[in-house]
Parts: C-alpha cells; structure tokens; sequence
C-alpha cells in the first residue's frame, strides 16, 4: 500500500521533537511536520535539507542591480543625455556615485520581493493558492508529523505501533 | 580556562616591535624633507587614535551588550574587556600628541597656530578665526580630558564589576545585583557616547582639515572604529580556539561575531559613500575641496581602501558557511584590518603632510610597532582573569548558542 499516508497528531512541540528523535532512530522516515510556528532543532532530525533561499535572494538582488545600471544608462545616457545640476550624464562611469542609491534600493528591492514570491510559491500559499496543509489545526495548537509507510519500506501497523510509544494524541491513516 | 601567553605570542609581538622601530627609526634617519617631525606626530595620532579607538568601541560594544540584554555575547565578554585594556596608553599617545601640538612642536592642527586668529598677522585667516569660540586650545583640552576621563572611568567600572561578579556567590534563582547595575551603568555610557563619540572625531580628526567640515564625519569616524574592533575580536577569538582556549565559543559565536564584522563593514562603506556622495553631487568649493585633494594625491590610496574594505568583506563573507569558516574569516579580517587603519592614514596624512604624505618606512614602522604593542596589552589582560565570566545572569543561554 504504497499510497497510504499516516498523520500522527501532539499538542507540544517539544514532545513532537523528542518523538521524531524516537521514531528516526527506529529508522522511521518523517515526510513532513506541520506546526503553528517553527520547532528550534526539528530540521536535522526530520533530514530536512538547509534552505536554499538565501542564494536565490543573492541572484535576484544581482539581476536588480543590473536592470536598474542598464535602465539609467539608457535613460540617462543613451537615450536622452541629461543635464542635472550642471554634471551632464555622457558617460556612465563618470556619474555612477549618482546611480548608486537608486541602484542599491532596486537591488534591495528586487532581492526582497524575488525572495517573497519564491518562498510563496515553493510553499505553493501565494493569494489565492489552496491550502495543501491537511489539518488546519495545526495554524492553531496543534503539531502534526506526515509519515509515509512506503518511504521507510515498513508496514502502517509497524509504524503505528512506533508511533503508540510516543505521547501521540491520536493517529489517522488516509 | 585560564589564559597563559605563549613564548611564540610573546616573540612575535617583540619581534613586531622590534621591527618596527627599527623601520620607523630608519624611515625617520633617511627622510630628508622638510617635514620629518611633522611625519613622526602624524603617525602618532593615526595609530594612537587607530588603537585607542579599537579599545573604546570595544567598551561600546561591551555596554551595548549590557544594554540590549544581549545573551549570545556573555561567553566574549572577556574578550572585549581584554580588547578595552589598551585604553590608558592610548590615551597618554594622545595627549602627548595634542601636547605638543599645544606647544608647536608640530603643526597638525593648523588652528592651534595664534597667528591664524590674530586679525594683525599676514597668516589671519577669518574662516577659522570665526571657529575660535570652539577650536580654541583651553577648550581643545577640556574637551579631550572629559572625553577621556569619563570613558575610562566606564572602562575600568565595567572591568571592576565583571571582576568583582566572577566572585559572588549566589543562590539559586538570584539574579547577580551587578548585571542589574551594568545595565544602568551601559545606558549612561551609550548616552554620553552617542555624543562624544561624534565630537572627539571633530576634534581630533576633522579639525585637522580645519575649513572643511562634515555632518557625517563623526559617524563615519565612528563606523570605522566599531568594525576594527570588531574584526579584531574575530582574530582574538579565532586565535585563542586555534589555541584550544575558549572552548565555551562554539561555531554559532563565531558565526555572530562574522555577521557583526560583516554588517559593520557595510555600515562603514554606506557612510564612507554617502559622505563622499552628497559632497560629489552638491560640489561646493568648500566641501569638495577635501576629496579633490585626496583623489588628486592620495587616489589609489584612498580609492582602494574603500573598494577593499567595502568589496570584500561583503560578496565574501555574505554566506552563511564564510562566517563560520576561519579559513574565509582570517585573511579578510587580516586584509580589511589594515584597510581601515588606512583609512585613518587617510584622514590624517593629507592634511598634515600634503602633498609630501605617503605610506612608507615611517608609516609601515609606526603600525607594526603599535600592532605589537596592542597585541601584547590585550594578550597581558586576558591572562589576568578567567576567559570566561562567571554568574553572568545569561551565561547558560550564551553557552547553549546555537543556530
């Protein structure tokens, strides 16, 4: 029964991190952990991977900063050279401490919203998206683990029994 | 743990030493412009001020700790009390130079000169004359001996107390009386600091170049010595656990004292820029007349100082795995440690030495001097007390740092 999907249900987080900590140790696979706020220690016990967004966010801030030097060159030189308070913008180089604060902040700004919208969408909650967490509980009080039977190659009874070794607080099979 | 320095700690600043001196006395020997003394007080003031201000932003960041109820930092706390030792012969460098300066054995501080306030002379000079109700030398000195005064008062307050908390024997459940007060005590440095650390740039730095004036001199002033204290706090840390001292700082302290070194070079190069930028834009002859003489004599100098020590330290150590990696953290410490005792070159020498400054024998000789002996001062206090406090309300949280 490869599709079968166990959801085992705490109400603390700390006792959903010791029970992970069991259940991994009995060679136990955990899919994913829904929880009304970030567990401090969850990620290496559950193998999740560090997250990768912070190279993202390097890139987009990168691709601002292009656009906003290639636009003011071409405004500002290119196009329609301007004359501003007697420094005229015929070369780039010259006048690129005038370009830098604008440069900077569209760097800052692509960078944070690039980052917002690859994070919503990877989560799949940008406006409008619908919700993909099986227990809407768990934006409230509750801490629930996904476990897959097929991923640790055991049966669901083998793993429920694992799981009736830890203070779980109910158990649904789906 | 305690500290004990090691023989080749000890050879190493004595070599520096050593060797500087000896570069400096030959620098001096074989200078035969017209303004040899005045080189040798120019570069007094720039590594007294280096240093002594390393030490003062190190009792800053000490009583931010204090004041922000910082937890993570409790197990440096040694470390930048150690970093703070230096502050008494910082001080004395100081105010030999502005002694002298009193009695014109140089000539650093051109409105030290009476001839410039005297309406009578060919040297008058109405432009600083008018600023004789501020640049006037009585005040000069009150000023600087309050500076002075008050912030070692704080210095060896703070010492005092950490020292006299190692000792308390506390119940369980009792929150040390002395954190309570050191916060108290932080609150009224930070105030008097936020004030004096703007107005001893002015004085010090800024006056040199006594026509010219800048808002956001004494910010930039400021930015500079935060970052070096920082970056040197990074090395001392880094080398006592190459040391297998300090076992109590883990990765994840390394990692926040990387991200302090890392935000305050960049608080350094937003303020470096954004001086530079108004001045540029606004170009009015009095202003612009500072950086038109550093970008005529002083270009690659003062030009690749910035780009080092704003470059570097931001696409290098931007990454999470830098931070936390000696093998990034040391050389780009090394490298933007001397860019910004460059900077402080450049303050100075351009209006001391004009034309003639340059970064030679003199310059090398009196840095690696001071290096040694700021190396050994701070080494010297680390080995007067534990490398770690003890009673510290935080100490178990700072111990437990992890991210």
């Amino acid at each position: 029964m490869s599709d079968k999907k166990l959801y085992a249900i705490y109400d603390d987080d700390y006792v959903l991190l010791e029970s992970a900590k069991h259940l991994v140790s009995k060679g136990i696979h955990i899919r994913d952990v829904f929880s009304p706020f970030p567990i401090h220690g969850i990620d290496p016990v559950i193998g999740l991977k560090r997250t990768r967004i912070a190279i993202t966010a390097f890139i987009y801030g990168m691709i601002g900063v292009s656009l906003a030097l290639t636009g003011m060159w071409y405004f500002m030189v290119q196009d329609w050279p301007m004359n501003i308070g007697g420094k005229p913008n015929f070369s780039l180089i010259d006048n690129i401490p005038a370009f830098v604060p604008v440069t900077f902040e569209f760097g800052v700004l692509c960078a944070a919203h690039g980052m917002s919208f690859t994070y919503l969408l990877r989560n799949w909650t940008l406006p409008g998206f619908k919700a993909r967490n099986p227990y809407p509980s768990t934006t409230d009080n509750r801490f629930v683990m996904e476990i897959h039977p097929s991923d640790s190659g055991m049966t669901a009874e083998e793993i429920k029994a694992a799981l009736n070794e830890t203070y779980v607080l109910q158990i649904d099979e789906k | 743990m305690e500290y004990t320095i090691s023989k080749n700690a000890k050879l190493t600043t004595i070599i520096l030493i050593v060797v500087g001196l000896l570069a400096l006395i030959v620098g001096l020997t074989t200078d035969h412009g017209h303004h040899v003394s005045q080189r040798f007080w120019a570069n007094l003031l720039v590594n007294g001020y280096f240093y002594f201000t390393i030490s003062l932003a190190a009792l800053f960041f000490l009583a931010l700790q204090y004041v922000s109820e910082m937890a993570w930092g409790v197990t440096t706390h040694r470390i930048f009390q150690a970093i703070m030792s230096f502050m008494p012969i910082g001080a004395v460098v100081l105010l030999a130079v502005f002694i002298a300066g009193a009695a014109h054995m140089h000539h650093l501080y051109h409105w030290m000169d009476p001839e410039v306030h005297n309406p009578e002379s060919s040297h008058y000079d109405e432009l600083i004359a008018n600023k004789g109700a501020y640049l006037n030398i009585p005040f000069f000195f009150v000023r600087s001996l309050i500076y002075i005064g008050v912030w070692m008062f704080f210095a060896y307050w703070f010492r005092k107390k950490s020292m006299e908390e190692d000792q308390l024997n506390l119940a369980a459940g009792d929150v040390s009386p002395i954190y309570k007060r050191s916060i108290f005590m932080g609150v009224l440095f930070i105030f008097f600091f936020a004030y004096t650390s703007s107005s001893s740039a002015w004085d010090w730095l800024m006056s040199i170049d006594t026509h010219w004036f800048s808002t956001l001199f004494g910010w930039y002033a400021f930015s500079g010595m935060w970052v070096s204290c920082m970056i040197f706090a990074v090395v001392l840390v880094l080398y006592l656990k190459g040391k297998g001292f300090l076992k109590e700082v883990n990765d994840s302290h390394i990692h926040d004292l990387g991200k302090w070194m890392f935000a305050i070079s960049c608080l350094w190069s937003y303020l470096w820029f954004s001086q530079f930028m108004l001045i540029w834009y606004s170009d009015i002859p009095e202003e612009v007349t500072y950086y038109l003489f550093r970008f005529e004599h002083y270009k690659l100098l003062y030009v690749g100082t910035f780009f080092v020590n704003f470059l570097l330290p931001f696409f290098i150590l931007m990454s999470r795995d830098a931070k936390r990696n000696a093998v990034f953290l040391l050389p780009i410490a090394l490298i933007i440690f001397v860019g910004h005792w460059l900077d402080v070159l450049t303050m100075v020498l351009p209006g001391t030495m004009f034309e003639d400054g340059q970064l030679g024998m003199v310059e090398i000789g009196m840095f690696l001097m001071f290096t040694g002996v700021f190396i050994f001062v701070v080494l010297t206090s680390l080995t007067r007390a534990s490398l770690v406090t003890k009673n510290h309300p935080m100490l178990d949280e700072s111990l437990h740092l992890h991210h």
